[in-house]
């Protein structure tokens, strides 16, 4: 699955936990340059640029984009209402935009118009690692053949961590990709989380989940050995 | 319609859900429930569930009997224990009117609001209780009571069925993302206990009410019956629900200060110095049933008097020490609370007095450990106020508390005092075999 271009870097919290949560995998760009080093080998799924403060460099990559140098389809804008000037005589450099503030539906049902249009998809159907398979489709995960029975928010953490095995997050990066900002639980919300869904996945898969002390949460080793 | 509710409706598609019971809890802290079928429950999350609440206790109203269950979709778990190969599930709701108001007499919304209020003030409250209960042959009162084991404190007792009842009990607790951080034999003969690792007083108290159940049902399915019951056993221990207190501002321990006294902070001192002096006034909701006062007495583990210390057990505050490294973690435990009590309004009251003690910077008075030491006699003559002693006592305390009636809302204030009242007039009536025994020989 092609990871999705977004800018900038890092890209404002909301839009990086949408697409978390969407099951996309993606990779923050600061500028054109960044952007051609990191393309995968794949190449790039598609591109979401937010145009803000810095709307220069955020139109400078939709430029890159749409010469060539940097071959990404679709490209979605998301763009201030008080900026919506700014796509006057631009029309060539976007396939679609969306207000930001954005509500999250709108946006992935622009996302997904944009896919079905372009013939591709960036959220893969299936996580797996070692026993453990999460069906994003069907909100469903089992280890060893055997259904876990999870609450959303359990699921939504275990997806999280299965989809960036061997990387350590803190507590906070945690609540903030997975809760949101919203949730007035405080980081020990991790804590009781992690513990409940090693005590569901069981004694013998329990380890899946690592402790990094006074660090974090580490899911599995990483498939690249780093 | 959000994720989590659809993640809901897809799991029990996928997973082949039944039955949903939707759970919700009275006045008095028992669960109640009805269930819907899956073809029901996306209605259910759009517009709730209405049902006639009149005959459930705390509830009734002169006018609109009529509720609404609004199923919160975080608290869906599938049963681990349903029988016969139909998968059921639960969800907890909340309760609110026809308009969409919080129902006044729900529990749940009551500690809801109780945590918003403390969540404006920047604080989020965890709890995590020592549930005691005792395991019994049978639940017939005419015969004698008739323990399942003769163990004691910390006993590990060969494989009886009551060892094999607490670990049946964890697994099912487990499953339903309860986690269990100890469990183990108590004092009393049959007599078991659970801790459960701290979580949000929300979760925590549904957590509460899960267990009962659960012990219940575990027990239940090998034909024996648990009991919460705080004084089933004249002469030993009763079960009492020790509750342990964390305050959290943003993610730092609101209770901890490495330069103050104990490690316990400013915040910390004035929570407990509210916890003392409102003690009274809670009394009558952590301690609900005529029996509870029976366990509260001198010369048992459970505390009588309104003190506080740091390792004696018979204090009603104890501010535990923390092991070395984990300073952090200071904490405050609340002894007097027994298992058969409503968590939803136990733990708004703890909450309220504690934070009233915060907001008009009460003193904390000084620790009692001499006190407790000193022999009944010369507590007897000490200026340490008592706990009540009865049901009456704390309804006295109880009735004239502005902070009781404002943390629980009039409607539940109300009617909890008249239920009690009543549930005491009806005890009082009643001649006792201890005043045959006595007093028909002599007089």
């Amino acid at each position: 699955m092609e990871p999705l271009l977004v800018h900038p870097d890092p890209p404002p919290p909301e839009l990086a936990r949408l697409l978390d949560l969407g099951g996309h995998t993606w990779k923050p760009v600061g500028d054109e340059r960044t952007a051609i080093s990191e393309t995968p080998d794949d190449g790039w799924g598609g591109a979401i640029v937010v145009v803000g403060e810095q709307s220069d460099a955020a139109w400078g990559l939709c430029r890159a984009i749409r010469k060539g140098d940097l071959p990404v389809e679709p490209l979605l804008l998301l763009i201030g209402g008080n900026r919506l000037d700014e796509l006057d005589l631009r029309d060539e450099l976007y396939d679609d935009f969306c207000l930001d503030p954005f509500h999250p539906r709108e946006l992935e049902a622009r996302l997904r118009h944009l896919f079905w249009r372009a013939g591709s998809g960036t959220a893969p159907e299936l996580v797996e690692y070692a026993d453990l398979v999460l069906n994003l489709e069907t909100y469903q995960a089992a280890i060893a053949g055997t259904p876990l029975d999870l609450t959303y928010m359990e699921y939504e953490l275990l997806k999280f961590l299965a989809q960036h095995p061997g990387k350590v997050f803190t507590r906070e990066t945690l609540l903030s990709r997975v809760w949101g900002y919203e949730y007035y639980g405080g980081a020990r919300t991790v804590d009781v989380h992690i513990r409940r869904l090693r005590a569901k996945l069981g004694e013998e898969h329990a380890s899946l989940i690592a402790t990094v002390r006074s660090v974090g949460y580490r899911f599995g080793q990483s498939r690249w050995g780093v | 319609m959000d994720r989590q509710k659809e993640y809901v409706l897809r799991t029990v598609e996928e997973r082949g859900v039944r039955l949903i019971r939707l759970w919700f809890t009275d006045v008095l802290g028992q669960l109640k429930s009805f269930a819907i079928s899956p073809a029901e429950l996306e209605g259910a999350f759009e517009d709730g569930m209405l049902f006639d609440g009149s005959a459930i206790d705390g509830f009734s109203r002169r006018q609109e009997s009529d509720v609404l269950a609004r199923p919160d979709a975080g608290t869906f778990e599938i049963l681990p224990w349903d029988a016969k190969g139909e998968t059921t599930a639960r969800i907890f709701c909340d309760l609110t009117t026809l308009g969409g108001q919080p129902f006044a007499g729900d529990p749940r919304q009551v500690l809801r609001r109780n945590l918003d209020a403390a969540r404006e003030q920047g604080y989020s409250f965890f709890v995590g209780p020592e549930v005691e209960f005792f395991y019994f042959k049978d639940n017939d009162p005419t015969k004698p009571l008739q323990p399942l084991d003769t163990g004691s404190y910390f006993d590990l007792t060969t494989a009886d069925v009551s060892s094999d009842l607490r670990r049946r009990t964890i697994h099912h607790l487990e499953a339903l993302g309860i986690p269990v951080e100890y469990s183990f034999h108590e004092d009393s003969p049959s007599q078991h206990e659970i801790d459960l690792r701290h979580t949000d007083a929300l979760t925590m108290a549904d957590n509460v009410m899960t267990l009962r159940l659960v012990v219940k049902e575990t027990a239940l399915s090998q034909g024996v019956h648990a009991t919460f019951m705080p004084k089933p056993l004249r002469d030993v221990q009763g079960s009492g629900m020790h509750t342990h207190l964390s305050l959290f501002e943003g993610d730092g321990n609101a209770f901890h200060d490495p330069a103050e006294p104990y490690l316990l902070s400013k915040t910390g001192q004035a929570f407990v110095a509210g916890l003392l002096h409102h003690a009274a006034e809670i009394t009558a909701v952590t301690n609900q049933l005529v029996n509870s006062y029976k366990r509260l007495i001198v010369g048992t583990e459970a505390p009588s008097s309104i003190t506080w210390a740091r390792n004696h057990r018979a204090a009603l505050v104890r501010v535990p020490e923390t092991r070395v490294g984990k300073e952090e973690a200071v904490r405050i435990e609340y002894r007097s609370p027994d298992a058969a009590l409503n968590p939803y309004l136990a733990y708004s009251l703890l909450l309220a007095a504690g934070l009233k003690g915060v907001t008009e910077g009460y003193t904390l008075p000084d620790e009692a450990t001499p006190y407790l030491e000193s022999s009944p006699r010369e507590q007897a003559k000490a200026d340490v106020p008592d706990l009540p002693q009865s049901l009456a006592e704390a309804l006295d305390a109880m009735e004239g508390s502005t902070l009781v009636r404002e943390t629980l809302g009039d409607h539940i204030f109300e009617w909890f005092l008249r239920n009690k009242r009543a549930e005491w007039a009806e005890y009082k009536a009643q001649v006792t075999p201890f005043e045959l025994l006595r007093y028909l020989p002599t007089w």
